[in-house]
């Protein structure tokens, strides 16, 4: 996305311009009938001087794009869920194993993605969900690392994500947290790139207006991985603060770099109130 | 021989003011940063232009109809001329921070002093001489533009 920029795609102009209804901030989500999703919740005590309530990203969307991730049959990440099934069980590297071999069916990661980032095994580093994926793909499975943006990687923690639907996030802010939990709120007020913008700018600052096309959220990522229709693919948190950072005519962090990790646990903080979505969709 | 007097014609004055020689005073940029007098239409033009200035990414201008998609994180520009004068527009184009200190308004005429600059919208680090994101002369076209929004 180029919002400041030359390039908003066709695909962007025709989405917003064939919305037939703006973002609705009393709308409900309800997945399948019968999965009642809460998008608004009292913000988390350290954000309570900024915000009363927060808010899922799914609120300042159209209508249309709404109402696809109100139905897993309609939702296009599920695609990329099926996907992230068959590596779950296909056997992979010199141990001859699949993620099953250990871990028996995939519901067993229930509650995974709710806490996430955090502190590792070792408890000298923050690990993301990636991490861990590619922490038993070398160390258990024999196999590769996965690349942090790789498609096997993105359909992984798209099924992971989906057993988490509806979960109060569990991520710790506090102890061993803390001081990546600092640095990415650092991360976070800082104006990045030519243009000078913060995370805070756009999304605490002007939450809720429009800048260009786009109506601006508060970037919360309760609903990562996301389904992004102008992209037909699934994008990762760090792909999305690659995105942001790009768009203020920045240098970007690279995807799993410490930077955005820490950032990634302080986004997840001020929406920590908020469920986790499972698999959310963007235009 | 033509095509020598058209590039000399093409040349930046010599009096062009580079972003660091720029003078404010409380926010507000005096003399001219080119000499030249600013194109309303070109102004227009770059206001609009997601390529460079791309101003409506943040203001509405009802007097671009035509321009979809316009933002609202910045007042709207339709009666600039009647509330600023022309030195304190051209400050507020050249470094708005020095009239509304801490603004989400980016600085369009200063060069240095940014956190991780990209080339463009790239996402590649900034070249070392990275210059600022308009030119002199497209300063003065913008100014040359906001002097018209009167109602
Ligand atoms: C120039 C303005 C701008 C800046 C600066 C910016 N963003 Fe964004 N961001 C956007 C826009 C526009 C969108 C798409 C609409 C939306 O969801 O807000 C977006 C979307 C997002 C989303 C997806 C939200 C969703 O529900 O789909 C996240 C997460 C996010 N931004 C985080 C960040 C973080 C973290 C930073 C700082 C590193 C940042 N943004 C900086 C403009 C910005
Ligand atoms: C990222 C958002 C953004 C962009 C891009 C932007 N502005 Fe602004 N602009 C603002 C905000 C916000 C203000 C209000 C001042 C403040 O409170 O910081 C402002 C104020 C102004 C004002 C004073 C208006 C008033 O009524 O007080 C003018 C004139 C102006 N901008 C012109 C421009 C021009 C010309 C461009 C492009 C070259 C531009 N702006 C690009 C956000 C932006």
């Amino acid at each position: 996305m180029r919002l400041l920029s030359g390039g908003v795609t066709l695909a962007a102009v025709l989405l917003a311009g064939a919305a037939s209804a703006d973002p609705d901030p009393t709308a409900t989500l309800i997945v399948n009938d019968q999965i009642e999703i809460a998008t608004r919740a009292p913000a988390p005590d350290h954000l309570k001087d900024v915000f009363d309530t927060v808010q899922s990203g799914w609120l300042y969307r159209t209508e249309e794009t709404r109402a696809l991730q109100m139905d897993d049959f309609d939702n296009p990440a599920m695609v990329f869920v099926d996907l992230g099934l068959e590596q779950w069980d296909g056997v992979d590297g010199s141990e001859g194993k699949s993620c099953a071999s250990c871990h028996q069916g995939i519901d067993s990661m229930k509650g995974v993605r709710a806490s996430m980032p955090k502190v590792n095994p070792a408890g000298n580093d923050l690990w993301s969900l990636e991490n861990f994926i590619n922490a038993c793909r070398t160390q258990r499975m024999g196999a590769e690392e996965w690349k942090w943006n790789s498609d096997p990687m993105k359909q992984m923690t798209a099924a992971i994500s989906l057993q988490s639907r509806g979960m109060a996030s569990t991520i710790r802010i506090d102890g061993a947290a803390e001081p990546y939990w600092e640095q990415g709120r650092e991360i976070y007020y800082t104006r990045y790139g030519q243009l000078e913008l913060s995370c805070a700018n756009c999304h605490e600052q002007n939450a809720g207006k429009m800048i260009r096309a786009d109506h601006l959220s508060q970037g919360q990522i309760n609903g990562f991985p996301t389904y992004r229709l102008k992209d037909s693919g699934i994008v990762s948190i760090h792909g999305r603060f690659v995105g942001c950072i790009r768009d203020t005519r920045g240098e970007p962090f690279k995807p799993g770099s410490p930077e955005f990790r820490a950032l990634e646990l302080y986004v997840a903080s001020r929406g920590m109130t908020l469920p986790i979505e499972g698999l959310s969709v963007r235009h | 021989m033509l095509g020598a007097v058209a590039a000399c014609l093409a040349a930046p004055a010599a009096a062009e003011i580079t972003p660091t020689e720029v003078r404010f005073d409380n926010g507000a940029v005096a003399q001219s940063l080119t000499g030249v007098p600013g194109d309303p239409a070109a102004g227009a033009k770059l206001l609009s232009s997601r390529a460079d200035a791309n101003c409506v990414a943040c203001h509405m201008i009802a007097a671009q109809p035509d321009v979809a998609f316009q933002g609202d994180v910045g007042p709207a520009l339709d009666d600039v001329a009647s509330r600023y004068s022309e030195a304190q527009l051209r400050g507020i184009v050249a470094n708005s921070k020095l009239t509304f200190a801490g603004s989400v308004m980016p600085s369009f005429y200063k060069v240095g002093g940014h956190v991780r600059p990209g080339d463009g919208f790239t996402g590649n680090p900034a070249p070392a001489d990275l210059g600022p994101i308009l030119s002199a002369q497209q300063v003065e076209d913008l100014v040359a533009y906001l002097l018209t929004l009167k109602p």
